[in-house]
């Protein structure tokens, strides 16, 4: 485990635990963003480079600014008025636990289970591979993600029609 | 002789390195790049401003900045010294923090930019596998500091700008992307380096550049639409429209944090305009087969500039759309055009060599965009103009 693997994991877990307990929702939001930043890195750390910039493009370029815009267009961007954890903030906390136990066991039990691990170093993918991946084996999981965002912006577009016809 | 000044700045690299043990000279070898970026584009957004005032000057009929040095040219000093020395006023309610970083993030987001544009044969910073992925990513990173520049000025004005240039920066990154896809498509490579290689090589002395095919020039002229956007210059700076929205979302920074926001801005034009010479204009390759002599990262250079005297140009020529002109124009004209663009480059590709993929393919083109153009303006009727005065 490098140095730069460490600087990465804090700025993530940091960003990640700010973004719930800070009490400015945009606040949150940016430093949500950091996490993503983070993780974006993380994945350039271990040679995945379309996955890390596709992560960047996509979740700090996109996704962070649907979640800002959602904040300012609701009332979100007031202050909380009784602070920003909830009663059962317990429950909570082991709840969040004991999935991140199963996850951890999942991911450590199938790493342990590749024949020969930790002998073959990973093959460096090209994004060419990834692109004759989609194109050949996986098409169907990428029609299937088209019609989902086709879905998705006719969505956009009826919810933005609806609104023009209420306010006639 | 001309291969030497072609490659004058890797040798001087080499030779700066020798001086260091071989364990150092890889990360010596970044740092003198890295510096060599900042300085080189910092003297040309000094020289561009100059341009730029001038230009628009003399295109609207007056003279423009001529009193700091000869013709105007030591200008950027004394703007310089200007924004070093005027007092950084912060409104008592806005949010500091995201104040103070807003600046820095779209700064460093767009100078991260730079790093895989490919300045002259063998001189770009890094080689990614990805690099045009990752030059967009970092255009995306840019736009969550614009809307935290506008937010955190607690200024409705700031807001409002934030929220146009958001939108309309999300709106043109698709089209923007879509056009540079097609060239991807026949290169085979996101690597940039790998597509100015792909363009190099000459008929004749005709280059081989995409921008002289039929999909190629629909897609250079589509991406320069959606730079123009990109990088909020006229006719699409609504999100700064200097006569409503005061500043749009910069309005609350002066001094130094405002001079890094218009660095951030030209730097934007700089990287985005590499991008397109590198996409569309065979990047640092020489025109015609006898001009190779001179070095390569002249002729990129040379594109750049004239890539910036067309902003500048446009800037000085065309009227402002309105926002939701923009927004119709991107998603109804600008989005279906880079798609049937896609269409009609797998096309060509598919057609083999000879005359008739050149007709195929530009009618195609052709029909498309005056048919488009022909659908959109039908439902606006354009009467006599009426005026009515106040009596």
């Amino acid at each position: 485990m490098t140095v730069v693997f460490w600087i990465l994991a804090v700025i993530t877990v940091v960003g990640g635990v700010a973004a719930v307990t800070l009490k400015n929702t945009v606040h949150c939001a940016l430093a949500l963003t950091a996490a993503f930043a983070g993780l974006a890195f993380l994945f350039l750390q271990l040679d995945a480079q379309f996955v890390g910039f596709a992560q960047i493009l996509v979740y700090i370029g996109a996704v962070a600014i649907l979640v800002v815009f959602a904040i300012l267009l609701t009332r979100g961007s007031e202050k909380p008025e009784r602070g920003v954890f909830s009663r059962t903030w317990l429950a909570g906390l082991l709840i969040a636990a004991a999935v991140f136990a199963v996850l951890s066991w999942a991911v450590l039990s199938s790493a342990a289970a590749l024949p020969g691990a930790g002998e073959v170093p990973a093959p460096s993918v090209s994004v060419a591979q990834i692109g004759n991946a989609l194109m050949g084996r996986y098409v169907l999981p990428l029609e299937i993600l088209a019609l989902l965002l086709t879905a998705a912006m006719i969505g956009a577009v009826l919810v933005a029609l609806h609104e023009k016809g209420v306010r006639k | 002789m001309a291969k030497t000044l072609d490659q004058i700045f890797v040798l001087l690299t080499h030779w700066i390195e020798s001086f260091f043990p071989p364990a150092w000279r890889a990360a010596i070898g970044v740092v003198i790049g890295v510096a060599a970026i900042v300085v080189v584009f910092a003297t040309l957004f000094a020289l561009t401003t100059v341009l730029e005032r001038k230009g628009l000057g003399r295109m609207q009929n007056r003279l423009g900045p001529n009193r700091v040095g000869p013709y105007g040219l030591f200008q950027p000093v004394a703007d310089g010294i200007k924004a070093l020395t005027k007092e950084d006023v912060v409104p008592f309610r806005a949010d500091a923090m995201v104040h103070f970083l807003a600046p820095l993030i779209f700064l460093c987001a767009v100078l991260m930019g730079f790093a895989v544009l490919p300045v002259g044969r063998n001189m770009e910073l890094v080689d990614m596998d990805a690099g045009l992925l990752f030059f967009f990513a970092m255009g995306a990173s840019t736009e969550l500091s614009v809307f935290m520049a506008g937010w955190s000025s607690r200024n409705k004005y700031s807001l409002l700008g934030a929220m146009r240039a958001v939108a309309q920066m999300i709106s043109y990154e698709v089209p923007l992307v879509l056009s540079s896809v097609a060239i991807v498509m026949v290169a085979g490579t996101l690597s940039l380096p790998r597509i100015v290689e792909a363009q190099a090589g000459y008929t004749g002395i005709w280059p081989h550049w995409y921008v002289f095919t039929p999909w190629g020039f629909a897609s250079f002229i589509l991406f320069g639409i959606a730079a123009f956007s990109e990088t909020n210059r006229s006719p699409f700076d609504l999100p700064e429209g200097e006569s409503e929205l005061v500043a749009g979302y910069f309005t609350e920074y002066s001094g130094f944090k405002f001079a890094i926001f218009f660095i951030a801005e030209y730097l934007g034009m700089f990287s985005i305009s590499g991008i397109a010479t590198t996409l569309f204009l065979g990047g640092w390759a020489a025109p015609f087969s006898f001009l190779t002599v001179i070095p390569s990262w002249l002729w990129f250079f040379a594109k750049v500039m004239m890539f910036i005297v067309i902003f500048i140009w446009v800037r000085g020529t065309l009227p402002r759309l309105r926002q939701d002109q923009l927004m119709n124009f991107a998603w109804k004209f600008v989005l279906p055009m880079t798609l049937l663009n896609l269409f009609v480059a797998a096309l060509w590709r598919f057609m083999g060599e000879g005359w008739l993929r050149w007709i195929v393919c530009s009618a195609i083109l052709l029909v498309a965009y005056v048919g488009a153009g022909r659908v959109q303006m039908r439902r606006k009727k354009f009467g006599p103009r009426s005026y009515r005065y106040a009596e």
